[in-house]
């Protein structure tokens, strides 16, 4: 796996071998060690290996469940129509767009937000509550309240306010569908960030804190220069985090019927299979979607292997 | 100590924050409230706050005609069911990482992190073949398989993270004195892991509850949990925004309690012990 091979450069500190080790193991346990390793290591590796060979081989086939027994090696052919269908590449647009625009918003309003809740407020706790609720809730329920209650041209509460101040009410679903899931997504996810980084922010020393506030520190230099280097390495595991899960969203789109089939790429690997069971076409989707993923995959361990390497 | 903060900045932060916590869980509160509206009054311009006639006919409806019960029923059999199989396998091998590692174990670490960063899609057409000419599609067996695979890296991780808090030197201590690996686990190691283990479970639960992709992909109706009875209210029933927001209700309800709890399990598990 050349993607596993990689991560080995991401070197997260606390599973460096000095700390590690803290217990000689003997022979005897090492034994027992690797039998219990063994059974999660197992079923890791078929579910990691099975359904990758036989999308790969699925994808080099025409393979149609309308039209079955008519199989047949097909090269490339299934690769050449997905990459020059302008629906796929909307697709892949559409995918890179919901995921950069999330990590801006959840990334920078999660500082703001941390750092405004590290703030002495009344009643912390309850504000925190309510602040991570959003991630709590499922991705259809988030997608059709947000959708209707909120975001519908006519009676929505959007359309509400956009009226009583004097403004068109936007149409969300047809004008500008992928803001619309942006929307919702950023929702979901700016509560994360701010969690991770509100965590980060108070395990900042607290005699550090104070003593820049006696030395005067003005808020602007202090936060470039003692709070953000300390949020350096929150903040790439949050993009890390986010990016996996956002390549990945399914749900927004499937519910909303959003951008047709050119949603998502993982909606148009769906859309392609189960909808109009072309297993062939869909399974080159789906390599395209793996090769995506370990690009950034790639770019973010380079990244975080910096970060995390002082 | 404490520090001393002055007043005014005290006020202004406490303002700031409470209005964007309100902002931020607002949808939430607008679900709520419409779920105890009449289907006129959810639709009402300008829109009703407080003031509007409070009722519980949303929930009896939407228990009678698309029986809740069930799709609740199947959501905690699949998280909780998906769960522990993930712990049975990632206990063992988490201990293992953490007292008795090898060689190879980092490179065994990295690998598993590895493997939550295959996108689903990439699985998805092979999975639904498999399934379907296995005859498990819709089955809560099949799809409890596939969220127990789906979780277990981040399980081993969560769990290797706790473990690793467990001081080596009372191991160390116990092993010279004699005891015997089963003493060791049973009666030095159990009682300290427990609380980590419980973490683990209560996070892994709330990731099961709310995934979507498969379970949308997966199942019609027998082995259907909450995500996919939420995405049945898409149309028409869509248009009935208080059944919509009652089923919402329910659905998420049982999860945010949960989630309160597990705050702090959020932050370690989803980093990775990365962050704490």
């Amino acid at each position: 796996m050349g993607l596993g091979s990689l991560l080995l450069h991401f070197n997260v500190p606390h599973v460096r071998n000095e700390e590690m080790f803290t217990v000689m193991a003997t022979q005897h346990t090492r034994w027992i060690g690797r039998l219990a390793v063994a059974p999660s290591v197992l079923v890791l590796f078929l579910w990691m290996i099975v359904p990758l060979v036989m999308t790969l081989w699925f994808s080099v086939l025409r393979y149609n469940l309308l039209d079955p027994d008519t199989e047949a090696f097909v090269g490339v052919l299934n690769y050449r129509y997905f990459l020059s269908d302008p629906v796929f590449l909307d697709a892949v647009g559409n995918s890179l767009k919901l995921v950069s625009a999330v990590l801006v918003i959840s990334i920078g309003g999660g500082t703001l937000l941390a750092l405004l809740l590290d703030q002495p407020v009344w009643g912390s706790g309850l504000v925190r509550i309510m602040v991570i609720a959003p991630f709590f809730v499922m991705p259809t329920v988030s997608a059709l309240v947000w959708k209707n209650l909120l975001m519908n041209p006519v009676s929505g509460l959007l359309a509400w306010i956009m009226k009583s101040v004097g403004l068109t009410p936007i149409d969300w679903f047809a004008q500008a569908p992928l803001t619309a899931v942006i929307i919702m997504v950023a929702w979901q996810w700016l509560p994360f960030a701010t969690l991770i980084l509100l965590t980060a922010l108070q395990s900042l020393d607290e005699e550090q804190k104070e003593a820049a506030e006696m030395d005067g520190a003005k808020p602007i230099p202090y936060f470039f220069f003692i709070v953000l280097p300390h949020l350096a390495r929150p903040m790439t595991v949050v993009i890390l985090i986010e990016t996996i899960f956002l390549l990945n969203v399914f749900a927004e789109i499937y519910v909303t019927g959003s951008g047709g089939p050119a949603g998502n790429l993982p909606y148009l690997v769906y859309f392609q299979g189960l909808l109009n069971f072309d297993i062939g076409g869909a399974s080159a989707g789906g390599i395209v979607a793996v090769v995506l993923a370990n690009i950034v995959a790639i770019f973010l361990m380079r990244m975080i292997g910096r970060t995390l390497e002082d | 100590m404490a520090r001393a903060y002055t007043m005014k900045r005290r006020v202004i932060a406490t303002a700031l924050a409470w209005i964007f916590a309100f902002l931020i869980f607002f949808p939430i509160l607008w679900t709520f409230l419409t779920s105890f509206k009449t289907e006129l009054e959810a639709f009402s311009l300008p829109p009703k706050f407080i003031s509007f006639h409070w009722t519980l006919e949303n929930f009896v409806i939407v228990q009678e005609r698309s029986n809740y019960l069930r799709f609740a029923a199947n959501s905690i059999i699949l998280s909780l069911g998906s769960s522990l199989i993930a712990l049975m396998f990632a206990v063992p091998a988490a201990w293992a990482m953490a007292f008795a590692p090898g060689k190879r174990t980092k490179d065994l670490m990295m690998w598993m992190l590895s493997t939550k960063m295959m996108p689903p899609v990439g699985a998805l057409i092979p999975v639904y073949l498999i399934f379907r000419d296995m005859g498990i599609l819709d089955s809560r067996g099949g799809l409890m398989a596939v969220l127990f695979l789906m979780n277990l890296p981040i399980v081993v991780w969560m769990l290797f993270s706790y473990f690793k808090e467990i001081p080596g030197e009372i191991l160390e201590a116990c092993r010279m004195d004699g005891a015997s690996l089963w003493k060791e686990l049973v009666f030095v190691l159990a009682p300290m892991a427990v609380p980590g283990i419980a973490s683990t479970l209560l996070l892994n639960v709330i990731l099961a509850w709310n995934e979507a992709f498969w379970t949308l992909n997966l199942t019609t109706s027998d082995a259907a949990p909450l995500t996919a009875f939420i995405a049945s209210y898409s149309s028409p029933e869509g248009l009935f925004w208080a059944k919509l927001s009652a089923a919402s209700t329910v659905a998420i309800v049982p999860i945010l309690v949960l989630g309160w709890f597990a705050q702090k399990q959020l932050v370690r598990g989803l980093t990775f012990g990365a962050v704490k």
